[in-house]
Parts: C-alpha cells; sequence; structure tokens
C-alpha cells in the first residue's frame, strides 16, 4: 500500500514539473527578448519585420481576438442550441448516436481540420466571396467546428445535472417546454455551460495548425473579414523552424505573451465559475 | 508537510531534468568524432590532402571510391538543400555502402548553429552565411551547386515573360491588378515564404525587394501578401489561385504551375550556370575544420564528377 501511495505521489509531482519546465522554459527564453523591445512596443507595435528586427505583435494579438471572438459566438449560439436539442428535444436513442458523432468530431486531428478548410472551405470562400480565400472568415469557421464539441460537450452534461424536481416543479407551476429550458434549465446550469465556453476560448487561441493553414499568415490588421491574417499561435509555428538569434528570442516572447493570456482566461474562467456557484 | 514534500520534489525533479538535458548535449559530440577517429587510419592521408579549404574553390579530382570508410554522417539544415542531399544520398549509398547519412530538414539558420555546436557534422544552408553568423561560428563554407529560383504563376495565366523590376513591383504591392502589365484582369495575390527562409532572403536579395525603415533594412514584400511555410506550401498555393505570383526552387516546377521567364530567359540550369538568368543562389554545406573520414569522404563525392551529375540531373546548376 505505501508503495502505490509513493507512486500516486510520483505522478502528482510529475505533472507539476512539467509545468514549471514548461512555465521555466518560456519565461527563460521570451524574458531576455525584452532588453531589445520594451514589452510596450512589443505588444502595440504595428510592424513585425525580422529581417530588420523590427518586432510587433499588435496585427497578430487583433487577428487571434477577432478570430476566438467571432468563432466562440458561432460556437456558442450552434452548441448550446444542439445540446438543448440532445438533452431535452430528441428521442434518446437519435440523441445518443449524435452524441456519439459529436465524440467523433472532438477526435478529429487538426491538421484534418486545416486540410479540409483548405481544400474545402477555402476554395468556397475564394469562388463565391471574392479574394484568394485564405482568410479570416476561414479561420473561423474552422475554429468554429474545432469547439464545437467542447461547447456542445459541456453544456450537454450540465444540462443533464440539472435536478428532476426543477423541471417537475416548472411543469406544475404551468411552464411550457421551452419556458423551462429557457427558463430554468439553462440558468441552473449556466456555470457549467460557461466553463465550457472558457475551454473553447482556450482552444480557439491556441489552435495554431488548421489556423496556419487557412490563414494566409499576412502580418496585417484585419480590415474586413476576408483579409489574411496570422494568429499569435501560427506565428510561433511559422518562423520557429528558421529562426535565429533575435528572432528566435521574439518568438519566445510570443509564445511568453500567449502563455500569460492562457493563465489569465484560465483564472478568469475559474473565478467567473466560483461566483457563479455562489450567487 | 505533504506541500513541503511535493515542492522538493518537483524543484529536485526539475533540476535534473536540466541536468540530463545538458549532459546528453555534451557526450553526443565526443561520441560521433570517436566514431570517426576509430574509423580513420586508411583515410588519414586523404581527408589530410583534400581540406575544406581546397574544397571550397574547386572539387577535388580524385574519386575515393569504397575505400573502407564506414561510420555515420549527421546534416542538418535547409529544407532546400535537404532535397539534392537526398539524391545525393541514394548515389553515395553505391559508393561507399558502409556510411550512412542521417538527413534533417530544419532549416537553413538552424542547419548553421547546428554545425556551429555540433549537433550535426555538416550544416546545409541555401543562402549565403550571414556576416554575424561567420563572426560567431566561424564555419568553412563549401558552395556544393547553385539553385535558380523560379517566379511563378497560375498556368492559366497569360503572362509568360516579366522584367526584374516588374517582379519587384508585384511582390510590393505596387501592382495590383494583372491587366496593368497586359494581363487579365484579375487581383495579384503575391504569395511569400515566412520570415527566416533562405529561399525568401536570396529572392529578396536578388530582386531588390529591401526598404529602409529608420535606418534598418527590412523586407518590402507587401504586407499584404500571402505567406506560406515552405516551399511546398508556396508552390500548392499558387496552383490554387488563379492571380497568384509565387517563387520556388528550380527543382519544384512541375504542371501545376508555370514558371515565367525573366526578360526573355527561362530559368534552366544551362542559362543559370551562364549567367544569362538571374535569380539564383549558391547551395552550401557548413562544417567545423576537423571533419571525420566519412563527412570527407562525402564532401569529396559531392564536389567530384559523379556527384554533380547527381545534382544537375535533379535541376541544380553544377559547380565544378
Amino acid at each position: 500500500m505505501d508503495i502505490m501511495k509513493w507512486v500516486f505521489r510520483g505522478c502528482a509531482a510529475l505533472t507539476i514539473v512539467a509545468i514549471s519546465v514548461i512555465g521555466f522554459f518560456i519565461i527563460f527564453n521570451g524574458l531576455s527578448f525584452f532588453t531589445h523591445t520594451s514589452l510596450w512596443s512589443f505588444l502595440t507595435g504595428q510592424y513585425w519585420l525580422p529581417s530588420g528586427e523590427i518586432f510587433g505583435i499588435f496585427p497578430m494579438l487583433v487577428s487571434s481576438f477577432f478570430a476566438t471572438l467571432g468563432s466562440v459566438t458561432i460556437g456558442i449560439l450552434i452548441g448550446v442550441s444542439t445540446a438543448i436539442v440532445l438533452v431535452e428535444l430528441l428521442p434518446a436513442k437519435l440523441a445518443s448516436i449524435l452524441s456519439k458523432m459529436i465524440d467523433l468530431l472532438a477526435g478529429i486531428p487538426s491538421v484534418i481540420y486545416g486540410f479540409f478548410g483548405l481544400m474545402v472551405i477555402v476554395p468556397l470562400i475564394k469562388n463565391n466571396l471574392g479574394g484568394s480565400g485564405l482568410s479570416l472568415l476561414a479561420v473561423i469557421i474552422i475554429l468554429t467546428f474545432m469547439i464545437l464539441p467542447t461547447i456542445i460537450r459541456m453544456t450537454e452534461v450540465s444540462l443533464k445535472a440539472v435536478p428532476r424536481e426543477y423541471k417537475e416543479g416548472a411543469y406544475a407551476l404551468g411552464a411550457t417546454r421551452l419556458q423551462y429550458i429557457f427558463k430554468v434549465q439553462l440558468r441552473s446550469a449556466k456555470s457549467g455551460i460557461i466553463a465550457g465556453i472558457m475551454l473553447a476560448i482556450g482552444r480557439a487561441l491556441g489552435e495554431t495548425m488548421a489556423v496556419m493553414l487557412v490563414a494566409g499568415n499576412a502580418v496585417i490588421i484585419p480590415e474586413n473579414i476576408l483579409s489574411a491574417v496570422r494568429t499569435v499561435t501560427a506565428n510561433i509555428a511559422m518562423e520557429m523552424s528558421y529562426a535565429s538569434g533575435v528572432h528566435e528570442q521574439a518568438l519566445f516572447a510570443t509564445g511568453l505573451v500567449l502563455f500569460a493570456i492562457i493563465i489569465g482566461i484560465n483564472i478568469l474562467m475559474q473565478w467567473i465559475v466560483r461566483r457563479l456557484d455562489r450567487g | 508537510m505533504k506541500r513541503k514534500f511535493l515542492s522538493t520534489l518537483a524543484l529536485l525533479m526539475s533540476s535534473s531534468v536540466l541536468l540530463i538535458g545538458c549532459s546528453s548535449n555534451d557526450t553526443s559530440t565526443p561520441a560521433t568524432e570517436n566514431a570517426g577517429a576509430t574509423s580513420t587510419p586508411s583515410n588519414t592521408v586523404d581527408s589530410a590532402s583534400s581540406d575544406s579549404d581546397s574544397a571550397e574553390t574547386d572539387a577535388p579530382t580524385s574519386d575515393t571510391t569504397g575505400n573502407g570508410v564506414s561510420g555515420k554522417v549527421s546534416i542538418a539544415g535547409s529544407t532546400t538543400v535537404a532535397s539534392p542531399m537526398e539524391a545525393i544520398q541514394e548515389a553515395f549509398k553505391e559508393v561507399e555502402p558502409n556510411i550512412t547519412l542521417e538527413i534533417q530538414a530544419v532549416g537553413s539558420s538552424a542547419g548553421i548553429k547546428a554545425a556551429a555546436d555540433g549537433t550535426a557534422e555538416i550544416g546545409m544552408a541555401s543562402r549565403e552565411v550571414k556576416d554575424s553568423e561567420r563572426a560567431e561560428y566561424g564555419l568553412n563554407e563549401i558552395v556544393i551547386a547553385k539553385d535558380a529560383i523560379a517566379v511563378v504563376v497560375h498556368p492559366d495565366n497569360p503572362i509568360t515573360d516579366l522584367t526584374i523590376d516588374q517582379v519587384k513591383d508585384l511582390f510590393e504591392g505596387t501592382i495590383k491588378n494583372w491587366s496593368e502589365i497586359g494581363g487579365a484582369d484579375q487581383d495579384v495575390i503575391v504569395i511569400c515564404r515566412e520570415d527566416g527562409s533562405g529561399t525568401r532572403s536570396a529572392f529578396e536579395e536578388i530582386i531588390g525587394l529591401e526598404m529602409d525603415i529608420n535606418g534598418v533594412t527590412v523586407s518590402s514584400v507587401s504586407p499584404m501578401a500571402i505567406i506560406q511555410e515552405g516551399t511546398g506550401a508556396v508552390k500548392a498555393t499558387t496552383a490554387a489561385q488563379e492571380g497568384g505570383i509565387g517563387f520556388v526552387s528550380l527543382g519544384y516546377i512541375d504542371n501545376t504551375i508555370s514558371a515565367v521567364t525573366i526578360s526573355g530567359v527561362a530559368p534552366t540550369v544551362e542559362d543559370t550556370l551562364s549567367g544569362a538568368y538571374p535569380i539564383s543562389r549558391p547551395l552550401l554545406l557548413v562544417t567545423q575544420d576537423d571533419l571525420s573520414a566519412q563527412a570527407q569522404a562525402l564532401v569529396d563525392y559531392i564536389l567530384g564528377s559523379d556527384g554533380q551529375a547527381v545534382l544537375e540531373s535533379h535541376n541544380y546548376v553544377p559547380v565544378g
């Protein structure tokens, strides 16, 4: 028994080690960059020109923000609706089939999403809306597909967790089915749904491979939804293999900024969920 | 109590991980050198006579066919150079069956760095070694071939000839529509490699895609340009965009894209060799001073007539 205790402790420690080594690695490599460019001009700089050692990631932050905002907004609308249909409206058998298909969607590797986007979504945009098709819109569509399973699954679980008594009580008071769903069930499930949304934001923000394939990767502040964009993550993945010197440090610093944003979102998520649970 | 235990454990393990990381780096270099040293005796004279200085200026004529050298040569660097090196690897296997090559395509900068710190014995670069790198690492540079960079457009594009100035204007975004230079009424979509790419920096230098901002020279490629990672992606994107224009190594050209002539000269091996085709760059191997016997045999083979023939058959311009 004692041995197992140590094994468990060891496993727990391993996680901590992994997190701290990764964190240490990024911070160590990223921080030294800020002797070259100040944090402020790094975050607000409009130009990313590694050939002249000019590093500004503002256009990428904006692109990442819009890509995440767009996909999460659409994802919430479609995802929450789907979860409601799954839990409350569809017959159980059909719902379980659909549910399994959604699980399948979650298991598809991101590069496959990217390939699908490049081969299907991008030509579709190019032929119908003009431009090159490699655009913010393509990124938003692909990211929406990718975060849907997370939102649906989390919403589904929390909707199911609403006590049966609530439903009986609502119906006893004369509520219709839709009134019950929107006024009782969704409200009592909100902390779980929001946790799902936060996870989806993290996924959308962190997704790299699929985004890189369809984004066009031009470092500009998107003028419209058909502009080519480069996200923060794509920037790192795209240039890391060839970067050296200050350029490499700048990419680590980009990673550091991303790391900070993700940590911020996690803390925000925990805070919101705790608040909602209490209230 | 528990927390204290965990944190000490975490510290211990993280430090040990770091230590392991360091020590394995240190040991890898001498290990390969030792492997080279033990198998050298039959070849010491040969490797001493043709050191990398002479290799840089001219190809040595001696064919080192099957002189019993064996071992491993680790090669890392440019993706562009990796593809002819793989062709070399095939042919070299026939000549020296006991030498195995390990080729890793990681990019020019990484390749130069790998050769400098000993992670790889030979680095590959598809651009000139920068002055800063030359000063920092002091590596030997061996030009194994030249590579023409072709300006490519979609096969349906009626434009088949451009001048250097037009290429510059197209890539800078001054020419926005193909009709401005006599083509179809179609927006120009510039497709470019990512920053740090050897192909890109060579292309920018030759075309003059450079400008000054606050006293530093930066790339003047239009910020609206689609950036793709890797020559293959540039080729695929150009093939998919009717208004697209990009640049790829000569070896990548096939019927999905069409290469334009530059002031009437097509990108071919002959015209690059004669200097008539203007856009070309050297493909380099970089090494430290002391090459192992097997690495020296490889370099000699590449610079010899057989190796150069292999390169030429893959659309690279021979130097020997």
